[in-house]
């Protein structure tokens, strides 16, 4: 049969993020597949050699909107670590708890995210209104649904009170309640899991040689966790069990997510429980002593890591974000071989991608080589009010008008 | 003996060029640094004999007259070694490790994109994750690149 290329991205409307997907089909079924990434690439790594470390802890939390916490204390540790600063239990109690509270929003929002893939809507509203619990408790903890600026170098900024830890366990009940329904759900439910045996196919060996990472490389019986392998924060202190699944399919990617969910509820509970009283903070010095580290972190979505290196003045002379789409996105292209092109959009969004993550780092407002100019920012906001305006909406009158319905 | 310090002296013991480039900074963490020439025999013997079987990805610096490239492999113990190999900033030639971890090509094409590396038995594919209309010679992570040398300056001017 013909074989007929099509570009999926970077613009378009079925995709959350820009990415580029290039698919060869022969009929409907895809013979190859490949990604173009890079168009979130903001120049991260660059701009944090450029800023102080305190500085940088925002920065670094800025790399996702989702995993922000997981970037931010991936960077204080590593920091932390060349300055040899001993960080008290308490503050790391509070980062294993946010981070957890983290999780939990991630991965139900995955589930919504799968359950619209698949025409499965109703799964999306439910999940997105529990959802809406955890974000409650992170707004209550933090005062910010997302980019919770919790951590600093040397601890964290913020307390637990005894009530905000109560409300913390009421939730849990509720979430762990839901969640055993959404179990039920996938176990039970035939069309879902239909849907989803089968699809998206990652063997054991092929995940281990192409260097998967979290629920993706769990799904596929590779039984990997950094808080488990590489304990950070308070993970040492609690017990869990790592969710695997011998599937290799989408549906075991979410048996494993859902089995995770009740996972970090056991966690939370142990570190409302046992988090010890005392400080928030020691004191580091603004200028970090020449050294370098390498922190990893269990994202949501799997490993991350990241690499500082310090030259004893109050900037890093390098750091390296190693996010863990990056890692996930070159197992897609095996999940796709042979694989229906409907199949497609279920399959990339079972490795819950995040491609603001993955092209973190270089390069300024590049306007390339051939455009004659860039907009600055004033130019822009000019250029749009003019825009408007011309096709017959002013904003000015706009205001006024809603200024004095208000009255 | 930790498992750390048997990682250190059994690498130590097999290769004399490592011979007090070697340190355990904490555990689970061993940086060392190796010589070009003898880089890929270590790096397989890492891999083969030591079990350092995960590839976490491979940093590039900067060092002034050389590019370092660290490869950061763990064990499924949690133990991470931190290998650093380091070449001539004018001719950064290394070799792919593609056949020891497939995933490693778009770690080494960032490095070629990003520093300037020249990666020896890549297939060519499509850049990342810089744009197809970035000019061939600037390597945004090289510490003399600064916004001010970049296109953005030469397009304003």
């Amino acid at each position: 049969m013909h074989k007929v290329v099509i570009p999926i991205g970077p613009q378009h409307p079925a995709l959350k993020e820009p990415e580029s997907f290039s698919v060869t089909l022969s009929g409907e079924k895809i013979m190859k597949f490949s990604a173009r990434l890079g168009y979130n690439h903001r120049g991260i790594e660059k701009a944090c050699e450029e800023r102080t470390y305190i500085q940088d802890v925002y920065l670094t939390e800025r790399i996702c909107g989702i995993c922000s916490h997981s970037h931010s204390t991936c960077f204080v540790q590593a920091v932390e670590e060349i300055a040899g600063a001993d960080i008290p239990k308490r503050a790391l109690y509070i980062r294993t708890l946010v981070g957890e509270l983290e999780r939990i929003h991630s991965h139900l929002l995955w589930l919504g995210v799968a359950g619209h893939e698949v025409g499965f809507d109703t799964l999306l509203m439910y999940t997105w209104r529990d959802r809406e619990v955890v974000m409650d408790i992170l707004a209550m903890l933090t005062g910010n649904r997302v980019n919770y600026g919790i951590n600093t170098i040397g601890g964290v900024r913020r307390d637990v009170t005894a009530e905000q830890g109560k409300a913390i366990l009421k939730a849990m009940d509720t979430l762990e309640e839901r969640t055993n329904y959404y179990i039920q759900i996938a176990t039970k439910e035939t069309t879902l899991i239909q849907r989803l045996s089968g699809v998206g196919l990652l063997s054991n060996k092929d995940a281990l040689k192409l260097g998967a990472v979290g629920p993706t490389a769990r799904a596929s019986g590779v039984d990997r966790d950094v808080r488990r392998d590489d304990p950070y924060a308070a993970y040492a202190e609690v017990k869990f069990k790592v969710i695997t699944d011998n599937h290799n399919d989408v549906y075991g990617r979410t048996l494993v997510r859902v089995g995770e969910l009740l996972e970090t509820y056991k966690i939370i509970r142990q570190i409302i429980k046992k988090m010890p009283e005392g400080p928030l903070t020691v004191k580091v010095p603004r200028k970090i002593p020449a050294g370098e580290a390498v922190s990893r972190y269990e994202a949501p979505r799997g490993e991350d890591m990241h690499y500082v290196k310090s030259n004893g003045t109050e900037k890093p002379d390098r750091v390296k974000v190693r996010a863990p789409t990056l890692a996930n996105i070159q197992t897609v292209a095996k999940m796709l071989e042979d694989r229906q092109l409907a199949d497609l959009p279920i399959v990339i969004a079972a490795i819950d991608p995040c491609f603001s993550c993955t092209d973190r780092l270089t390069g300024i407002r590049h306007a390339g080589k051939r455009s004659k100019s860039v907009l600055k920012w004033e130019e822009l906001h000019a250029y749009s009010i003019r825009h408007y305006r011309e096709h017959g909406i002013d904003f000015a009158e706009l205001n006024k008008k809603m200024r004095k319905a208000l009255k | 003996m930790t498992k750390e310090e048997s990682i250190q002296s059994e690498l130590v013991k097999k290769f004399g060029a490592l011979e007090g480039k070697t340190r355990i900074q904490r555990p689970r963490r061993i940086f060392t640094e190796a010589p070009p020439g003898s880089f890929r025999e270590i790096f397989e013997y890492a891999i083969q004999k030591l079990g350092f079987v995960v590839l976490s990805t491979i940093t590039g610096l900067d060092e002034g007259t050389t590019l370092g490239f660290m490869y950061h492999i763990a064990r499924e113990d949690g133990i991470m070694l931190n290998i650093k190999v380091s070449v001539d900033r004018n001719n950064p030639v290394i070799k792919t490790i593609t056949e020891y971890f497939p995933a490693a090509d778009i770690y080494e094409r960032e490095l070629m994109d990003l520093l300037g590396a020249q990666v020896q038995g890549l297939p060519k594919a499509t850049r990342y994750p810089l744009s197809d209309d970035w000019p061939a010679d600037e390597y945004p992570l090289r510490k003399d690149w600064k916004k001010s040398t970049g296109s953005e300056a030469k397009n304003n001017a």
